[in-house]
């Protein structure tokens, strides 16, 4: 861990080889690069200067643990610091109280706020057994009653019939009546996307939030949201009092620094995260994975996790016994590029490691992406099944068809089944030394060369 | 053997990363001596002023180069904060100038495609809603196609635009393949005789590859039955998005050949500075900005207005 802001900070500390108390000089210069690591993540000026204070005040005086470089040693600090900041471990929603409680979602144009509302919803059922109803009180966006309506089909949900031309605050009234009378546990309430600075429409959500007294009053806000943040969570803190945030889109590509300005603006717990547009795809929040991300550490942890999850035991099973049998076949390296973009591709994976955005540079200058993923997938997927189980049957009539069929070139057909060839040498080594090892490392380890 | 660093492929590829990691030189030094004389453009100025490009989204090295060159030049000398202000918002906007260019369709196409794609929830459809009805009221005939048939009511949402524009409306079924839509929505297109037709697409972060991929085959397919088309790829950015941005253009710009970019949700508080480090890496016209949720909200990307808002002036 820590590998991408601890290499900066060796450079600071490089021939620094002075043990004891981390000195004011040592945690100044160390803290330069820190800001420039969370402004980098999208964190808020005014979040990053206080947050910057108070771990200056912390570090210094820190005993640098012997094992560790006085770089690391602030980079700990900083961490752990970043990770209490950030809160507690997965906030649970509250519930309490007379059936129907009101859950009320708010939040700027496209934060996610429908879907996510659809997800609450779908995880309540599905989760915690609740007897949800689920109601669209925006009235501006075209379509967006509609849109509840369908993801509600989608996550077996219920939605309130919709009425044209009624009012938001009508619309709460007759939401929350409806559930009363149909004995609901809980009713989600997605309203339209405003800007913080509309008055007329944040005084609208207000008087909803009157109306209905919710029991949370969640920030919707989107993962990549930049400095932005800390005006958006000032106002929507000012006018609505939100009781939690979920971020959305934290399955991009994204440091996701919106978190700690969010965070620390609102006061609230951050209880939900989104990850993808599918109803399951809703997470809880684990400040410390977070707190790496932003730093720009890489996640390990959830890279970790995710695979555990992803791979399918019964799939690596049989792959492990073709391997042992010398069977590895295209059908069996379909199966893994597939198992690649379940992962969230290429670029999926490497958000998770570890100092990997310079070395996306190095990925790229050698062809290693998505795209090639993709093609080769392409090629083998216009192979007959006989042609996947015996390549060499591919001559030159059979290549130029997979070629034309898959939108690639011979050329690239070819050394896609060299790269096979290769691989299944190699597999059948992997197979003779460890199976497990193929089960552990299938996937990074079946990424061909260019 | 069962260490998971210790055998089997996997190093390779860890190596590699690791071999790729190449030193980041801090970009940013404000080791300078403390403020000189008061009338002088001093350190401490010069620091507000970068704070406050940084917090209008210009990014660490965008805001530091900037400073950087104004530094050189005026430190020292006379100069009111809000003097420099102005130079500042000069050189950006000299930056951008040359790229704020209106999408103009051409007249020989019959018809002029445009594809509209970015990332989730930026703002694409209701973009295509107002672009419609500007090149409606210019009196050309406009086609839509709904190729975002994944999220739900995509399909009605733009719909609801169409009729607003005054558009011709195509579009597929739920869940099916948008490269299909697009083709049908050309072919429609090309035997009505449209003047434009504008794609709509799905949201989809840039990390995700099939859904990039997706991308691809719809250019791929509409280039089946119009090798010059799209004649526009118009990448659709929300303001409040912070550095990500780089990356969206990027992969966007490598899968679908990005001609152009729209900046929406400026009406806010957010300034979308991150437009500067995207005009400086990638040179892409930026032809419009959204200013708002209704129909007449689109206005034509102006530098020194931009580069004003930002800079505070
Ligand atoms: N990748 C990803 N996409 C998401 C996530 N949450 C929402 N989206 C997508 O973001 C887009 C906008 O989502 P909506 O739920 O319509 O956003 P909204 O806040 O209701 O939008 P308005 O009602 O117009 O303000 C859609 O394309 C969603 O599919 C997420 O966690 N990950
Ligand atoms: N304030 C403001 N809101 C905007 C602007 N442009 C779009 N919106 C709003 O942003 C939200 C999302 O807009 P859409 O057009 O649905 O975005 P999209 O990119 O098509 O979304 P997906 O298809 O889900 O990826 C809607 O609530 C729009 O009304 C703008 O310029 N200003
Ligand atoms: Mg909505
Ligand atoms: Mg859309």
């Amino acid at each position: 861990m820590f590998e991408a802001l601890t290499e900066r900070l060796g450079q600071i500390f490089e021939g620094l080889t002075r043990r004891g108390a981390l000195t004011e000089s040592d945690v100044t210069a160390a803290l330069r690069e820190v800001r420039v690591a969370l402004l980098e993540a999208d964190v808020a000026l005014p979040v990053v200067k206080k947050f910057i204070d108070e771990v200056h005040a912390k570090a210094i005086g820190t005993d640098v643990i012997r094992s560790v470089t006085p770089g690391q040693m602030v980079v700990k600090v900083v961490h752990d610091h970043l990770v209490q900041t950030l809160g507690a471990e997965a906030d649970e929603l509250r519930l309490a109280g007379a059936p129907p409680v009101a859950i009320l979602m708010v939040g700027l144009q496209g934060s996610g706020k429908t879907t996510t509302t659809a997800k609450i919803g779908f995880r309540l059922k599905e989760r915690d057994r609740k007897k949800v109803l689920m109601a669209s009180l925006d009235t501006q966006r075209p379509a967006a009653q509609e849109q509840l309506k369908v993801l509600g089909e989608q996550a077996g949900v219920p939605t309130l019939p919709i009425i044209a031309g009624e009012m938001p605050v009508d619309i709460a009234r007759r939401a929350l009546t409806a559930a009363r009378l149909g004995g609901y546990d809980i009713v989600l309430l997605d309203t339209a996307g405003r800007l913080h600075v509309d008055e007329a429409l944040m005084a609208e959500a207000a008087a909803v939030a009157d109306v209905s007294q919710p029991a949370e009053t969640l920030l919707v806000v989107d993962a990549l949201t930049g400095q932005d943040a800390v005006k958006v969570a000032e106002r929507f803190t000012q006018r609505l009092k939100p009781t939690g945030v979920v971020m959305t889109r934290m399955d991009g590509d994204v440091r996701g620094g919106a978190a700690l300005s969010m965070r620390a603006v609102t006061g609230c717990p951050i209880k939900l995260i989104g990850v993808g547009e599918k109803m399951d795809a809703l997470d809880q929040f684990h400040p410390a994975r977070v707190a790496s991300r932003i730093l720009g550490m890489g996640d390990v942890v959830s890279l970790v996790e995710k695979a555990a999850e992803t791979i399918d035991r019964d799939e690596a099973a049989k792959l492990e016994a073709r391997v042992k049998s010398g069977k590895f076949d295209m059908n069996d390296l379909a199966q893994q590029f597939r198992q690649m973009r379940k992962m969230g591709g290429m670029d999926g994976l490497l958000a998770y490691l570890p100092g990997v955005q310079k070395a996306k540079a190095q990925l790229a200058a050698n062809k290693i992406d998505d795209r090639m993923l993709a093609r080769q997938e392409a090629i083998i997927l216009s192979m007959t099944k006989t042609e996947r189980k015996n390549v060499k049957l591919l001559n030159g009539s059979r290549k130029r068809r997979i070629a034309a069929g898959s939108g690639t070139s011979v050329p690239e057909v070819n050394r896609l089944v060299k790269q096979f060839i290769q691989m299944a040498d190699v597999m059948k080594k992997v197979g003779r030394m460890d199976p497990k090892l193929l089960r552990r490392h299938g996937i990074p380890g079946l990424i061909p060369r260019a | 053997m069962s260490d998971p660093r210790g055998a089997g492929v996997r190093p390779g590829l860890l190596a590699r990363l690791k071999a790729g990691l190449a030193r980041s030189a801090s970009t940013f030094s404000d080791a300078i001596a403390s403020a000189l004389g008061s009338g002088r453009l001093d350190q401490a100025t010069l620091d507000q002023l970068e704070e406050g490009l940084i917090a209008a989204d210009l990014g660490v090295p965008t805001a530091a180069a900037l400073i950087a060159g104004l530094k050189e030049e005026r430190l020292g000398k006379e100069a009111s904060a809000d003097e420099v202000r102005a130079v500042l918002a000069g050189r950006i906007a000299a930056r951008l100038a040359p790229l704020a260019r209106p999408l103009a369709p051409d007249p020989a196409r019959k018809p002029h495609v445009i594809l509209v794609a970015g990332v989730n929830g930026t703002g694409k459809t209701t973009t295509i809603g107002k672009l419609a009805a500007r090149f409606k009221a210019e009196g050309h005939r406009v086609v839509l196609a709904a190729a975002d048939t994944f999220r739900a009511a995509a399909i009605e949402q733009l719909k609801v635009w169409s009729d607003r524009a005054g558009a011709t409306f195509v579009a597929g079924a739920v869940g099916g393949d948008p490269a299909g839509v697009a083709f049908e929505a050309l072919t429609r297109a090309m035997a009505e005789g449209a003047d434009i037709l504008i794609v709509d697409t799905a949201g989809r972060l840039q990390n995700k590859a099939a859904l990039m991929e997706e991308l691809a085959k719809i250019v791929r397919v509409l280039k089946r039955l119009e090798p010059s088309a799209p004649h526009d790829v118009v990448l659709v950015l929300d303001a409040t998005t912070g550095q990500n941005a780089i990356g969206q253009v990027e992969v966007f710009q490598s899968v679908g050949a990005v001609s152009g970019l729209i900046m929406t949700k400026l009406d806010g508080t957010a300034r979308g500075g991150v437009l500067v480090a995207i005009a400086e890496k990638f040179k892409l016209p930026i032809h419009a900005i959204g200013v708002g949720e209704t129909i007449e909200d689109l206005q034509p990307f102006e530098a020194d207005s931009f580069a004003r808002a930002l800079t505070g002036v």
